[in-house]
C-alpha cells in the first residue's frame, strides 16, 4: 500500500497541513492503519522532490506548513487509482507450500495439518466479524477494511476447503493423485 | 444447563454393505443466548444433524436434549407441540408458503398452537416490523426479494416465544450483504436469549458465531476456542495487519 498516493489522494480535496493529513489518514483508514508524524513528512518531502505536490514557501518548517497536490500530481494520482496491483506473482503462499509438504511427509495426515490452518482462519474471521457486530460504532472506511480482510481470509479458508476435497477424492482415485515428483516439477516450470 | 444437549448421536441410513453413516458420535451443547455454527462441506451430515436436534429426523442411537429433557421420552404429540412453540426453523430455500402473504406465513405457526387470528396477527406484524417489514406484511412471497423472502424465514422462525432457532444455510443465494443482514437477526434473536444453530459451508456467515464446530465425514473434528474482545485483538492484529 502506498502511503504516497493516500497523501496525494487527501491533498486532492483541498490543500492541507502536515498533521492534519496524519490524522486524515488514520481515519480513513478506519483507525487500523497508524501512520507516525515524521513518515508523513518524509513522505512530502519526497513528493515535493518529484513536483506531485508543493508547499507554501513563506511558511517556516513544522506543523504549520501547508501542502497542495499539483497538477503532476493530481495526474500521478489518477493514473495510480486506475492501475491495477500486480497480482499476476506465482503462488508461494507458505501455507500453501506447508499443505504441499504434508503430502510427503510419513505419518502426517494431510486433513489435519488443513483443519489446524482452517480453524485459526476461521478464528481470526470471528474476531474481524466481532469488530462490526456494533454497526451504529462502524463508519465506513473501517467497515471496508474489515470486509477487506475477511474476504481475504474467507479466500484462504475456501481453498483450504477446496484441497481437503480435492485431497479427499484423490485418495481414492489415483489417477488424479497429485504424485509427488511430476506435481512439484510443474509449479517449478511455471515460476 | 444447556439449551439443547446432543449426546453421541449417530445417524445411518441403509443397511449392510449399502448403509451410509451420516453423522458418527456427535456431541454438541448449546446454551440459550449463543450462537453455534456447526462448518463442513456438502455431505459432512450437517443438515442430518439439523433435523435431528429439531426433532424432525429420529437418531439411529444416542440422545438428544432440549431443556433437559430427553426427545427420546416426549410422546409424538409431545414433540409436535415442542416444534411449534419452542423451536424455529430456517432453510436455504425460505420454504414459505406461496399462497399466503408474508404476515400470514409468521403467524401460521402461532394459530396452529391455537392462538386467535387476530392476536397472531398482531405478534406476526410485531416480527416483520422489527425486521424492517412492515410494509410488505400482506405480499405474496413472490413479490418479493429474496432478502426480504429470507426476512420473513426468520421473522416465523423467531415468533412468539421460540427458543432454539435451527438454520440451514440460511443465507442461501443471497449475496454477502443480505448474508450478513441475516446472520444480524440471528444474533438479535440470541441477544433476546434465543439459543442459535447455523448449519453453513461459508467461512463469513460462521465467523458470526460464538463458536464454530467442524464437522467432517459425520464426526466432529474441531471447534474455535472463545475469541478474546475486540479491542485487545485490534491492538493485536494491527502491526501485522497486510494492510500496513
Amino acid at each position: 500500500m502506498s502511503v504516497r498516493h493516500a497523501l496525494l489522494a487527501l491533498l486532492s480535496e483541498g490543500p492541507k497541513y502536515g498533521l492534519q493529513l496524519q490524522k486524515e489518514f488514520e481515519s480513513s483508514t478506519g483507525e487500523i492503519w497508524p501512520l507516525n508524524i515524521g513518515q508523513v513528512y518524509t513522505t512530502l518531502q519526497r513528493l515535493e522532490r518529484d513536483g506531485l505536490v508543493e508547499s507554501d514557501e513563506t511558511e517556516s518548517e513544522g506543523p504549520q506548513k501547508g501542502f497542495r497536490i499539483t497538477d503532476a500530481g493530481a495526474e500521478e494520482l489518477s493514473s495510480w487509482l486506475n492501475t491495477p496491483p500486480n497480482m499476476t506473482s506465482p503462488p508461494r503462499d507458505e501455507l500453501v507450500i506447508k499443505v504441499l509438504s504434508a503430502l510427503r511427509v510419513p505419518g502426517v495426515s494431510v486433513h489435519d495439518v488443513i483443519q489446524v490452518h482452517r480453524r485459526y482462519l476461521v478464528e481470526l474471521m470471528q474476531q474481524w466479524t466481532r469488530l462490526k457486530e456494533d454497526e451504529s460504532e462502524f463508519d465506513l472506511s473501517f467497515a471496508l477494511v474489515v470486509d477487506a480482510e475477511l474476504f481475504r481470509l474467507d479466500a484462504v479458508v475456501r481453498w483450504l476447503d477446496t484441497a481437503d476435497g480435492r485431497l479427499k477424492r484423490a485418495a481414492t482415485d489415483p489417477v488424479t493423485a497429485p504424485s509427488g515428483p511430476h506435481f512439484a516439477r510443474r509449479l517449478v516450470v511455471r515460476r | 444447563m444447556s439449551f439443547l444437549e446432543l449426546r453421541r448421536v449417530s445417524k445411518s441410513y441403509g443397511a449392510g454393505p449399502t448403509e451410509v453413516h451420516a453423522i458418527t458420535d456427535v456431541d454438541l451443547t448449546v446454551e440459550r443466548g449463543s450462537l453455534v455454527a456447526v462448518m463442513g462441506p456438502s455431505g459432512s451430515g450437517k443438515s442430518t444433524l439439523l433435523t435431528i436436534a429439531g426433532s424432525l429426523e429420529e437418531p439411529t442411537s444416542g440422545e438428544v436434549l432440549i431443556e433437559g429433557v430427553s426427545l427420546q421420552a416426549m410422546s409424538r404429540n409431545d414433540k409436535a407441540r415442542l416444534r411449534r412453540r419452542t423451536i424455529g426453523y430456517v432453510f436455504q430455500d425460505f420454504n414459505l408458503l406461496a399462497g399466503l402473504t408474508a404476515v400470514e406465513n409468521v403467524t401460521l405457526p402461532l394459530e396452529l398452537d391455537g392462538l386467535s387470528a387476530k392476536k397472531a396477527r398482531a405478534v406476526g406484524m410485531n416480527a416483520l416490523e422489527e425486521l424492517g417489514l412492515g410494509d410488505r406484511a400482506t405480499h405474496f412471497p413472490d413479490e418479493l426479494s429474496g432478502g426480504e423472502r429470507q426476512r420473513v424465514a426468520i421473522a416465523r422462525a423467531v415468533v412468539g416465544e421460540r427458543h432454539l432457532l435451527l438454520a440451514d444455510e440460511p443465507s442461501g443465494a443471497l449475496d454477502s450483504t443480505n448474508g450478513e443482514a441475516v446472520m444480524r437477526l440471528v444474533l438479535t434473536a440470541c441477544k433476546r436469549g434465543v439459543a442459535a444453530v447455523v448449519v453453513t459451508h461459508d467461512a463469513q456467515l460462521a465467523s458470526w458465531a460464538d463458536r464454530v464446530v467442524f464437522l467432517r465425514d459425520g464426526r466432529v473434528v474441531d471447534q474455535t476456542t472463545p475469541p478474546p474482545s475486540p479491542e485487545s485483538f485490534l491492538e493485536e492484529s494491527s502491526p501485522s495487519s497486510p494492510l500496513r
